[in-house]
C-alpha cells in the first residue's frame, strides 16, 4: 500500500503538514495549531480535488525538495512560491494555483516563498498521517500531531495511502496581496499605555523582527510606554491578540501560540487580517488602524466571501 | 457571577469575574467552563478558564459575539463544583545549571537562596488553570516574600521542566518555551503526556501539588 511516497532530498526551514487544526483544547494548553494562511491551504485542495480541509505540507521561505517515487499523482503549490518541476533532466518552472502531474522519480524542487513565509503543497490523495485529537497538524513545541509532532527531515519518506486518479488539471488565476495596515479591535487592557503610548500604537510604524514564527510575531518600533501594570494575572488568549511586555515591543499571538499569557493587550486582529498577516516577511513596515467590532464582523463575512467565492472558481 | 462580558477581538467573549485572585473565585470560572463544556454550543470551539477570567472563542461563520452572549447570560451554571482533588509531588533539582534566576530573584526579594527554597518546598500549592504551553499547571499562592514580577524581555528559550516563579505563583515548563518567569530548578518528571489523549496532563486545575528537592545524581538517575 505504501509503494507511493516523496523522499525529501531537502527539508527546508520550517516544513509540517497541517490542516484545519485542533480545537476544544485551549484548556489543557493545546492551541488549534493548523495551516497558517487558511485561504491558500483550502484553494490548495480545491486544486487537486480534496475536500478543502485536507492535510498539505506547509512550508516557511525555503521549502523542500522532493522526490517522488510511484504511479501518477497530481499536485499543486499554492502560495507566493518559487519551485521547479524536475523531470528525467528537465528542469520546468512551476506556476502557482496550477495543478501538474507528477511521475515515477520526478522532483519537485521549493526554492523559495518570495516576499512572503508561508506556502502549500497539496496532492491528490492522502498522505499516511497520525491524527492526534483529530488533527494531523504538526505542533513542534508540544510535540503533537503527525510525524511524531516534529517537522519534516532530511533523507526521511513521506507516504501517500490513496491517489485519487482521473482528475483533470486545475488551475486559479489569483495574486496574493500584502498588507500594510492590520486592522485591530481594542484589547481588553487599552487603558494600561499612555495617551502618548495608545498614539505610538495607531499612528507608527513597526517592523516584523526575526524572532517571528509560527507562535508568535514579535514587533520592533517606538516603546509603547505602560502606564498601569506591565504584568497581568496569567489569562486566556487567542489568535491575532497583541501583547505588550515590559520591553514596550508588540508580539502578535499566531497559531501554535501559547494558550495563557501575562502580559496586557493592547489590541486583537481582526479574522479577516489574520492570513494576510501571517504572510508579513521579517522587516516588512506595518501600521494599526482601529475598527469596532461591527466592522469586524462585516469585514470578516466579506473576506470569507471571497475566499469561498475563489473555491467555487475552481 | 461574571462581573462583566465584553468581546477580545472578534472572535471571543472575555468573561470577566473580578479582579481577585483565590480559590473561590476561581471556582466559579471552573463551574461555567465546566457548565459551558456540558452544553456543547455548536461553533464554540475553545474555552480558557484562567484564574479569574473565562474566555470563549467561537467560529464567527457560525456565531458571532452578541448570540454567544446572550447564551452564556441565560446559562444553567451547574453546582456540584466537584474537582478532582489529586495529590501531586513534584521533584526539582536546584543545581545551578538549572536555577537560571536565582540570583536575581536573590537580589530582587533581599533574601538568600536557602530562603528561597525553604519557603518554596514548604509549601502546598493549588492549581488554579494548566495552560500556555500543554500541560503547564499555574500554581498558587507563592508566600510574600517570593513574589517576584516577570522578567522585562522574555526569554526565547525556557528548558523543558523548568520550575518558575512570578507573583504568588509558581509554574513548571512542560515543553522548552519562550516564557518570562524566573527559574529556579528543573524537574526529570513528564508533565504532559499527548499518548494519554483522555488525560495528558499530570497535573490538573484543583489538584494539591508539592515540590520535593532532589540532588544532582538523583535528578540524572530519575525514573518514573
Amino acid at each position: 500500500m505504501n509503494k507511493n511516497y516523496f523522499e525529501i532530498k531537502r527539508a527546508g526551514i520550517n516544513t509540517t503538514f497541517q490542516d484545519q487544526g485542533r480545537s476544544n483544547l485551549y484548556h489543557i494548553g493545546i492551541p488549534f495549531s493548523g495551516a497558517m494562511d487558511n485561504r491558500n491551504f483550502q484553494i490548495s485542495n480545491k486544486l487537486v480535488g480534496n475536500e478543502t480541509n485536507s492535510p498539505v505540507i506547509e512550508f516557511a521561505y525555503q521549502g523542500p525538495l522532493l522526490k517522488y517515487f510511484g504511479d501518477k499523482i497530481k499536485c499543486v503549490i499554492a502560495g507566493d512560491v518559487k519551485f521547479t518541476i524536475k523531470k528525467n533532466d528537465n528542469d520546468i518552472e512551476g506556476n502557482c494555483y496550477q495543478s501538474f502531474t507528477l511521475e515515477n522519480e520526478d522532483e519537485i524542487d521549493i526554492i523559495t516563498t518570495n516576499k512572503s513565509v508561508y506556502g502549500y503543497l497539496a496532492i491528490s490523495g492522502e498522505f499516511n498521517l497520525e491524527y492526534q485529537w483529530s488533527s494531523c497538524s504538526i505542533n513542534t513545541k508540544a510535540n503533537i500531531g503527525s510525524n511524531n509532532g516534529k517537522r519534516i527531515k532530511d533523507t526521511q519518506k513521506i507516504y501517500i495511502s490513496k491517489i485519487n486518479k482521473n482528475l483533470n488539471d486545475k488551475k486559479l488565476n489569483y495574486i496574493n496581496t500584502k498588507i500594510e495596515k492590520i486592522r485591530v479591535i481594542k484589547g481588553t487592557n487599552f487603558n494600561y499605555f499612555s495617551d502618548e503610548g495608545k498614539s505610538i500604537f495607531f499612528d507608527k510604524e513597526f517592523v516584523v523582527s526575526k524572532l517571528s514564527d509560527r507562535m508568535g510575531m514579535r514587533l520592533d518600533g517606538p516603546k509603547i510606554e505602560n502606564i498601569i501594570d506591565t504584568n497581568i494575572k496569567s489569562e486566556g488568549l487567542i489568535k491575532g491578540v497583541i501583547q505588550v511586555p515590559a520591553d514596550g515591543k508588540p508580539i502578535i499571538m499566531l497559531s501554535d501560540h501559547g494558550t495563557i499569557g501575562g502580559y496586557p493587550k493592547i489590541g486583537v486582529v481582526i479574522s479577516a487580517d489574520y492570513d494576510k498577516l501571517v504572510q508579513l516577511t521579517p522587516g516588512s513596515k506595518i501600521k494599526f488602524q482601529e475598527v469596532d467590532l461591527s466592522s469586524a464582523e462585516t469585514l470578516f463575512k466579506l473576506y470569507d466571501l471571497e475566499t469561498q467565492n475563489l473555491i467555487s472558481q475552481i | 457571577m461574571i462581573k462583566n462580558i465584553s468581546n477580545l477581538g472578534d472572535a471571543a467573549l472575555y468573561c470577566d469575574f473580578g479582579t481577585e485572585v483565590n480559590k473561590e473565585v476561581n471556582n466559579k470560572v471552573i463551574r461555567y467552563f465546566k457548565s459551558i463544556q456540558k452544553e456543547n454550543i455548536d461553533g464554540i470551539n475553545n474555552l480558557t478558564p484562567s484564574y479569574n477570567k473565562l474566555i470563549i472563542s467561537f467560529d464567527l461563520r457560525k456565531k458571532n459575539f452578541q448570540t454567544i452572549k446572550k447564551l452564556i447570560e441565560n446559562l444553567n451554571v451547574i453546582n456540584d463544583d466537584k474537582i478532582d482533588n489529586n495529590k501531586v509531588k513534584i521533584p526539582v533539582c536546584c543545581d545551578e545549571k538549572f536555577s537560571l534566576d536565582i540570583k536575581r530573584l536573590e537580589e530582587k526579594l533581599e533574601i538568600s537562596r536557602d530562603k528561597i527554597y525553604e519557603k518554596f518546598f514548604n509549601k502546598e500549592f493549588f492549581c488554579y488553570m494548566t495552560g500556555f504551553i500543554a500541560g503547564m499547571p499555574f500554581l498558587g499562592d507563592l508566600e510574600t516574600e517570593l513574589r517576584a514580577k516577570r522578567l522585562e524581555t522574555p526569554r526565547v528559550k525556557v528548558p523543558k521542566g523548568s520550575v518558575g516563579l512570578t507573583e504568588q505563583f509558581a509554574n513548571v515548563y512542560s515543553f522548552e518555551s519562550p516564557g518570562g518567569w524566573n527559574i529556579i530548578g528543573n524537574t526529570p518528571s513528564v508533565i504532559f503526556d499527548s499518548s494519554k489523549e483522555n488525560n495528558p496532563n499530570l497535573i490538573n486545575p484543583g489538584d494539591v501539588v508539592t515540590f520535593e528537592q532532589i540532588t544532582k545524581d538523583q535528578y540524572n538517575n530519575y525514573n518514573e
